[in-house]
């Protein structure tokens, strides 16, 4: 009897010894980069571009860049995403095409960021002569998140309970209605959080925009989309690796690095915000 | 027949029960009405007054029967074979708590008759009790066995019986008119007499009841050229 | 069981889930402002009959229909009519109350606003009667706004039907019902049956034997597929002329 209490109780202290360890190393990292970066931050960091070979100044183009990029990724891949995940969820009947199609989708999330940033060179800034551009950049960092767009949009779509869409369907409303009007909003919260990974990724990812989008310099800022642009984790991979000032830029280094963090977690938020008040109101 | 038996056996053994209880009363019905008749031709008053008092266990068992089967009304919601067997139980029931009265009726009679000299030897009244007494058994017996045609057996018995209550009427009438002072004799014997008519009407009814609940059609108030084969 | 006042009849029906054979040339015709009651073991087909009667089964796949179901003169399988339609007039209730996540008066107003019903005094006036057909009014005239999921189990489902009566349809199609409430709206709803056949035609699968000798006007009983027996209530739960029929209600079924 108290052997059965003694494995429980094991049980649980090892979880929460591991969930402790997760926070602790989140924790550490986050305060490492705050304490490191924050003395780099001012409000002149954040507005002015660099200047003196980028050992003093601001990383604003590279905070505009970024944004963009990831905005771009965005409107690239959930419309694509979200319809794919309604044919795949909705439509699609089970067969072999279905399934390869997973398994393409599935082995898509599995290949590294380079091979993707290979593929964007290729394709969109040589075959189809974007040059290296925004327009490049986002659609290479588009099809980067377009698998966790799908696999968390499928999910969400198939949450929803069948019974509404039966109760739909009884009452003579078309299939495409019901989608629209019933299984996309429930599913929203879900799709909210696909969009969230996605923006992480899309925000921080170096190599498929080091080909096509980023430049380490740019002298103005972009004004269309087939404008170059700098973008945070670029810039930081070149200030510490192959700029001219490595030492001196470390101060800057971090500040960028914590900007970036700041950036993505800021828009995570603003996501999470608006998924739990969809959530509120959408109780089932 | 091989019948298929209910899902719940609980429900299987109280029909069954109900049915045991209708056949025992039966059973003690037939005694009565024998002892009665016994109590007449021996002239024996002590059985005669024995038929009275065993009249309590019928009506103790009548009130028994009838609480069991407004029990299965209301727990088991009987549907149609068995909501007719329990309609046309509860009836039967009725009828042969009627025949033990009238059996007790019997004894009272032949109490009164056993303190006066005979009038003549009985020959066509027990003749009329062993039919009644053979009509009350094969009645319960059709109803337990669901068996149709014993029903219009029992059915064409009653007739016999009409006619040899109108012969005993007859006969008492001829010796009444010839000797007045047998009438109040006369009188007694023929208040027997349809005494057991009316016990062979009753088994009649239940045999009606039963070609009811066989084949779910009412031939209570058709002249009796309906049977269960139509 | 011949009938001339049939609303909806289904003519030598075969229904397969891929090679099973789910409906064995059912032939049925169901009358006009009657409630029909399907009742019959687990998997003898009641649902799949039902189902059938406003193409619901179109969505699941791998499924065939041979034969007809006629409504208004035309079979309902024919490849010019539109299951949508078809649905708009044969309404669905369902086994496990579904309303959606929306306030009560959304609900209510969602199948109408789809057939292009936009001004709000009509909206409102489809409300209060459909409310008032469910018997659900005086319960929630002043809670309209509120989310549905807030309401009871009994209340739910009459927020179900009032939902469904909404699209006017001419039949009600009820899938058990019922069999996820307490006997109380249980009760409430089987008067509301009572009072709908007026103006409705209902056809209702139920499990439950005293509930459709309760309230059906005519009772079909079904088994492994085939229409066994179909008779007025009465006669089916006094006298049934089959004896798989008396076997099944009696309850000496196995």
């Amino acid at each position: 009897m108290k052997w059965r209490y003694f494995k429980q109780n094991l049980f649980f202290s090892l979880s929460r010894l591991c969930a402790l360890i997760l926070a602790v190393a989140i924790g550490g990292f986050l305060i490492y980069i705050l304490v490191n970066g924050i003395s780099a931050i001012n409000w002149g960091f954040l507005t002015q571009p660099p200047q003196d070979s980028m050992t003093k100044g601001g990383i604003m183009p590279a905070i505009l860049g970024t944004f963009y990029l990831t905005v771009g990724a965005l409107i690239t891949a959930l419309p694509l995403g979200i319809a794919s995940a309604i044919y795949l969820s909705e439509y699609a009947k089970e067969g072999p095409v279905i399934r390869i199609i997973r398994i393409g989708v599935n082995c898509l999330a599995g290949v590294p960021s380079i091979v993707f940033g290979l593929f964007g060179l290729g394709l969109f800034v040589v075959f189809l002569q974007f040059g290296s551009c925004i327009l490049s950049g986002s659609l290479t960092l588009g099809f980067l998140i377009l698998p966790t767009i799908i696999g968390a949009s499928e999910e969400a779509l198939k949450a929803v309970p069948q019974t509404f869409r039966e109760a739909s369907l009884g009452l003579g409303v078309s299939k495409w209605q019901t989608i629209l009007r019933i299984v996309l909003p429930n599913a929203l919260p879900g799709i909210l959080t696909g969009s969230i990974l996605g923006i992480g990724r899309a925000a921080g990812e170096t190599a498929p925009i080091m080909f096509t989008a980023a430049a380490f310099f740019t002298a103005k800022l972009p004004t269309s989309i087939f404008d170059e642009v700098m973008a945070l984790p670029y810039h930081v991979y070149v200030l510490a690796t192959a700029g001219t000032h490595i030492e001196e830029t470390r101060q800057i280094q971090y500040g960028t690095v914590l900007v970036l963090v700041g950036l993505v977690l800021s828009i995570d938020l603003i996501a999470i915000v608006i998924r739990s008040y969809i959530r509120k109101r959408k109780r089932w | 027949m091989t019948e298929k038996s209910h899902t719940s056996i609980q429900y299987e053994k109280e029909l069954h029960d109900i049915k045991e209880r209708l056949l025992y009363e039966g059973a003690l019905i037939e005694e009565a009405i024998e002892n009665a008749m016994q109590s007449l031709m021996q002239r024996d008053s002590d059985m005669a007054r024995s038929v009275i008092d065993a009249d309590d266990r019928i009506n103790e068992l009548d009130e028994k029967i009838e609480e069991k089967c407004i029990r299965v009304l209301a727990l088991r919601q009987p549907t149609a074979k068995d909501l007719r067997f329990i309609a046309t139980a509860i009836k039967v029931n009725g009828h042969l708590e009627r025949i033990g009265d009238l059996a007790v009726n019997i004894a009272r009679r032949a109490l009164d008759l056993n303190e006066v000299p005979p009038v003549k030897p009985y020959i066509d009244l027990p003749r009329m009790a062993d039919i009644t007494r053979e009509m009350v058994r094969e009645s319960l017996d059709a109803l337990v066995k669901e068996d149709c045609g014993l029903a219009d057996t029992v059915r064409k018995k009653d007739e016999e019986v009409d006619n040899l209550n109108e012969q005993i009427f007859r006969e008492l009438l001829t010796f009444m008119l010839e000797d007045t002072k047998t009438i109040h004799r006369a009188l007694l014997i023929t208040q027997i007499s349809k005494n057991l008519e009316r016990i062979s009407d009753h088994a009649e009814s239940i045999a009606k009841m039963v070609i009811y609940m066989v084949t779910g059609k009412n031939v209570r108030h058709q002249g009796s050229t309906r049977n269960c084969e139509q | 069981m011949k009938n001339n006042n049939s609303i909806i009849e289904t003519k030598n029906i075969n229904f397969y889930y891929g090679d099973f054979r789910a409906l064995i040339d059912v032939t049925m015709g169901f009358e006009r402002n009657k409630v029909t009651a399907l009742i019959g073991p687990s998997g003898c087909g009641k649902s799949t009959l039902l189902r059938l009667l406003n193409r619901m089964n179109d969505l699941i796949g791998r499924t065939r229909v041979e034969g007809e179901v006629i409504f208004e003169g035309k079979n309902i399988y024919d490849p010019g009519v539109d299951p949508v339609d078809i649905r708009r007039r044969i309404g669905m209730v369902f086994q496990k109350p579904n309303p959606f996540p929306k306030s009560i008066f959304d609900n209510i107003t969602y199948g109408p606003r789809l057939t292009g019903i936009k001004d709000k005094s009509t909206l409102e006036a489809l409300v209060e009667q459909s409310l008032k057909q469910a018997s659900l009014w005086d319960e929630a005239k002043d809670i309209l706004g509120q989310s549905a999921m807030m309401l009871s189990g009994g209340q739910q489902q009459r927020l179900c039907i009032a939902r469904a009566l909404a699209m006017k349809p001419e039949i009600l199609l009820m899938d058990e019902p019922t069999s996820a409430l307490d006997p109380i709206s249980t009760a409430k709803i089987e008067e509301l049956i009572e009072e709908l056949k007026k103006d409705y035609t209902i056809i209702i699968v139920t499990h439950n034997m005293q509930q459709a000798a309760r309230i059906s006007d005519y009772t079909g009983f079904f088994y492994l597929g085939k229409l066994i027996e179909y008779n007025p209530a009465e006669k089916l739960f006094t006298n049934p002329e089959v004896s798989q029929t008396e076997d099944y209600i009696t309850g000496r079924f196995g």
